[in-house]
């Protein structure tokens, strides 16, 4: 019997580690610790549930665990084979609860391909990756494949680049094998910067070393012998994650010199990024390992010609990375079968904002956005009404109810107005106020233009203090259309990615929430309530019974009106602070 | 960026040596340097990058420019309590800004600033990977999600009586 206790980041916030602590204690005390094995894994991806434990072979899939229920875990469970039902999952919507991860609706429509084994394995062994197929790829490549072969699988499969810029893997493997050079390096981009997006570190987490197998493979399919992580250092647990494992594959002969006997050698290490989101963009990023300032440079030359240190370099994403061991093994045509002609496979998101199930899960290409928010995330939270969706983080944009149904895949997303990004999907209700939603993000990219070139260091500085203007209320009409104008300039004449998407949350916001963006210029409103300059603080002339409490909490004198009788908030002197109507005892106050 | 001007003793001045010995002194590995002084010292005044720009034999300017460029350098020690908000995308839409706006009240501090005894600082932090729990706020390793604003004081609280 094993016990699988989630050792992803967001149980891990929530005590999964003493979790695990306390049942490892429990099953000495009952001397049952050679019987059951506590297991540590990568995330399971219902993070809004968790702490979670899974309980092998039965499945039982125990949700919102905390330390004290270990004990019942154990009398009851292991014990006695009783199921506790109060930890179990309940379906909201039918009221009853599900004990098997597979029959719920969150897990029903995923198909995991780069999350095989997040959840399934201890990502600190690798004979429990082995055990899953591990390394099977690699063997099977260095055995049986000539490199192009391995390109052409690569490129019959038709997998796109999962990075944000769904480039063909195949296409940009061969590049770099076509260029001739004494020294080629294979990256992987693991700065994952969209603010609000967890994919690529959990894939570390949970199983790094599928793309330890990935960029092996990859490095003998272009004839590299070096394989660099570039790697956020915000993430510890994965780097530990991902030292462990290439140190244990060094030790099985998967890393270093003549792997397996074939002569093959290829060894992986770490560089570390430092907080910069421009740094995702591979030129960036390669100036980053250089050890200089992280800014891009004009393509081409492409890294495939001149990267690192001047040499070949072929930059993958980690998610791109994971599904390559599976492409080998079941096969390219098995996988060109799953999603659309266009966008084949799978994609990783990272669900979150205002849904009921917040985290990560992976889908067929083609599934749409009403499946993943209604069916898989069950739907918004609070039974408020759905407003938007964002994907695509920084650079992509915000959909509406009206492209529900729009398939997601690389060319649909675009074509809507948004983009696929790298797997951020953030969901809306109706009191998100979208011009706010546009300025967080522009927010975002001011502080992480690199300013080298003019349009993105001032032109999204000037894009956010427009926008800044219109949510205090002193935006006109032509604010507006300066705001798309301008967009349009930065988009076209922007040096780097970062600052050709850059006008996405604006543009976006403006195509599809005119309306709102028109309330907060002509009618000084907000219509979502939540532009604090926009709120008016005004007395409800039936309740109030002139206390003249307001009048003295209130810091700027804004508040007159005689004793006993209704008092007046002047809206010109009113700071917004709230005092007033959290000292009313009578509710006679309210926002508008 | 301020700095706070420090006398570095002999035995720092040795300790950043080693650091660089240890890459080679390699102009290349000037990153991972600054991450590894930046681990030992807790941060990186002008001072450090001076003896570094001498041990790698580049100058200073480029130190400095790369440690100013990245946001997880930093020129001012953070406080022994450093308190974090996230205020990535899922966070924000939960609601990190009055969080946030709740915490430069409480500890009187703007964000990037450290109190003057030393005992708390305050920055933001771009998803932590536990949206799931968003908003998030950190204070050293510890993790508190889902918070409100009404529950910053009792976080707070948890610190007040330690130094
Ligand atoms: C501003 C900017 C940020 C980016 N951030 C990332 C990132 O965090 N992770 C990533 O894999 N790719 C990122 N990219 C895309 C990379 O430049 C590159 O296309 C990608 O790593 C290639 O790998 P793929 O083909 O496997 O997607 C970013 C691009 C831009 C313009
Ligand atoms: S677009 Fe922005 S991030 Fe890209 S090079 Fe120009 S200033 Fe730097
Ligand atoms: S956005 Fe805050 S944890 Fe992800």
């Amino acid at each position: 019997m094993h016990l699988m206790v989630c050792g992803g980041t967001g149980c891990r916030a929530s005590a999964s580690d003493t979790i695990e602590q306390k049942l490892k204690n429990k099953l000495e005390e009952k001397n049952l610790e050679n019987d059951i094995q506590v297991v540590t894994t990568g995330c399971f991806g219902f993070c809004e549930k968790g702490p979670i434990i899974k309980v092998l072979p039965d499945n039982t899939f125990y949700t919102q665990v905390s330390p004290d229920d270990v004990d019942e875990i154990i009398e009851e469970h292991i014990i006695k084979g009783r199921q506790l039902t109060r930890l179990l999952y309940k379906d909201p919507q039918k009221d009853e609860t599900i004990a098997d991860a597979k029959d719920m609706g969150f897990y029903k429509k995923q198909l995991r391909i780069a999350l095989r084994n997040c959840g399934f394995i201890n990502p600190e062994n690798i004979e429990e990756y082995i055990a899953r197929d591990g390394y099977e790829a690699l063997g099977k490549v260095l055995t049986e494949m000539q490199p192009m072969d391995v390109i052409d699988a690569v490129k019959t499969s038709g997998i796109r680049g999962r990075g944000g810029g769904g480039f063909p893997t195949g296409l940009k493997w061969e590049f770099a094998y076509n260029n001739q050079s004494d020294q080629k390096y294979v990256v992987c981009n693991a700065d994952e910067g969209d603010p609000g997006a967890f994919m690529d570190r959990s894939i570390l987490e949970g199983d790094p070393h599928s793309v330890i197998e990935a960029m092996s493979i990859c490095g003998y399919s272009m004839g590299s012998d070096t394989g660099i992580v570039y790697i956020r250092a915000e993430y510890p647990l994965a780097i530990n994650r991902l030292k462990t494992a290439i140190n244990q594959a060094r030790e099985f002969g998967l890393l270093g010199e003549d792997i397996m006997g074939s002569g093959f050698n290829f060894d992986i290490q770490l560089r570390y990024g430092a907080g910069a989101f421009v740094c995702g963009e591979e030129t960036a990023l390669i100036h980053s390992m250089e050890g200089s300032r992280g800014e891009p440079t004009i393509k081409p030359p492409y890294p495939a010609a001149s990267g690192y240190l001047d040499k070949p370099t072929n930059v993958n994403n980690v998610e791109t990375f994971a599904n390559i061991p599976v492409i080998i093994n079941k096969g390219a045509d098995w996988f060109a079968k799953i999603g659309n002609k266009n966008s084949t496979g799978t994609k990783v998101f990272a669900l979150a904002g205002k849904i009921n199930n917040v985290g990560l899960i992976e889908v067929p290409m083609g599934t749409t956005l009403r499946e993943v928010i209604f069916e898989i995330g069950g739907g918004i939270k609070d039974n408020k009404k759905f407003k938007a969706v964002q994907t695509g983080g920084p650079s992509g944009g915000c959909l509406t109810e009206e492209h529900l149904d729009t398939p997601i895949d690389f060319d649909n997303l675009l074509a809507a107005g948004s983009m696929m990004g790298s797997g951020g999907m953030i969901v809306m209700d109706e009191e998100d106020c979208m011009v706010s939603v546009a300025k967080f993000f522009l927010d975002f990219t001011v502080e992480e233009s690199c300013g080298k070139c003019a349009p993105c260091r001032v032109g999204n500085k000037r894009l956010y203090e427009l926008l800044t203007k219109i949510t205090d209320g002193k935006g006109t009409r032509e604010d507006l259309d300066i705001l798309r104008n301008q967009s349009n300039v930065i988009k076209d004449t922007a040096l780097c990615g970062l600052g050709q998407s850059s006008p996405s949350p604006v543009l976006s916001t403006l195509n599809n929430f005119y309306e709102e963006y028109l309330a907060h210029v002509e009618e000084e409103r907000c219509p979502a309530g939540q532009c604090k300059n926009l709120m008016k603080y005004i007395i409800d002339e039936e309740n109030c019974v002139g206390c003249t409490a307001c009048a003295r909490v209130c810091p700027v004198g804004a508040i007159t009106g005689e004793k006993k009788k209704v008092h007046e908030i002047d809206p010109n002197l009113c700071i917004k602070c709230g005092a007033c109507m959290d000292k009313c005892k009578f509710n006679a106050i309210f926002i508008k | 960026m301020t700095s706070v001007k420090v006398k570095l003793k002999q035995n720092d001045i040795d300790k950043i040596k080693e650091i660089c010995a240890a890459h080679n002194y390699e102009p290349g590995e000037l990153i991972n340097v600054l991450h590894q002084t930046q681990e030992y010292f807790g941060y990186l005044p002008a001072e450090i990058q001076e003896v570094i720009s001498w041990e790698l034999n580049v100058s200073a300017a480029k130190v400095y420019g790369v440690v100013t460029f990245y946001s997880y350098f930093t020129m001012t020690p953070k406080g022994r309590y450093p308190v974090s908000v996230c205020t990535g995308t899922a966070c924000y839409v939960r609601g990190a800004e009055n969080v946030l706006e709740e915490i430069k009240k409480q500890l009187d501090l703007q964000v990037g600033e450290t109190s003057d005894d030393g005992k708390y600082s305050l920055s933001c932090l771009r998803c932590v990977g536990a949206c799931g729990l968003a908003p998030v706020v950190l204070v050293g390793d510890k993790t508190y999600g889902r918070v409100a604003p009404d529950d910053v004081k009792g976080i707070i609280d948890e610190y007040k009586d330690k130094d």
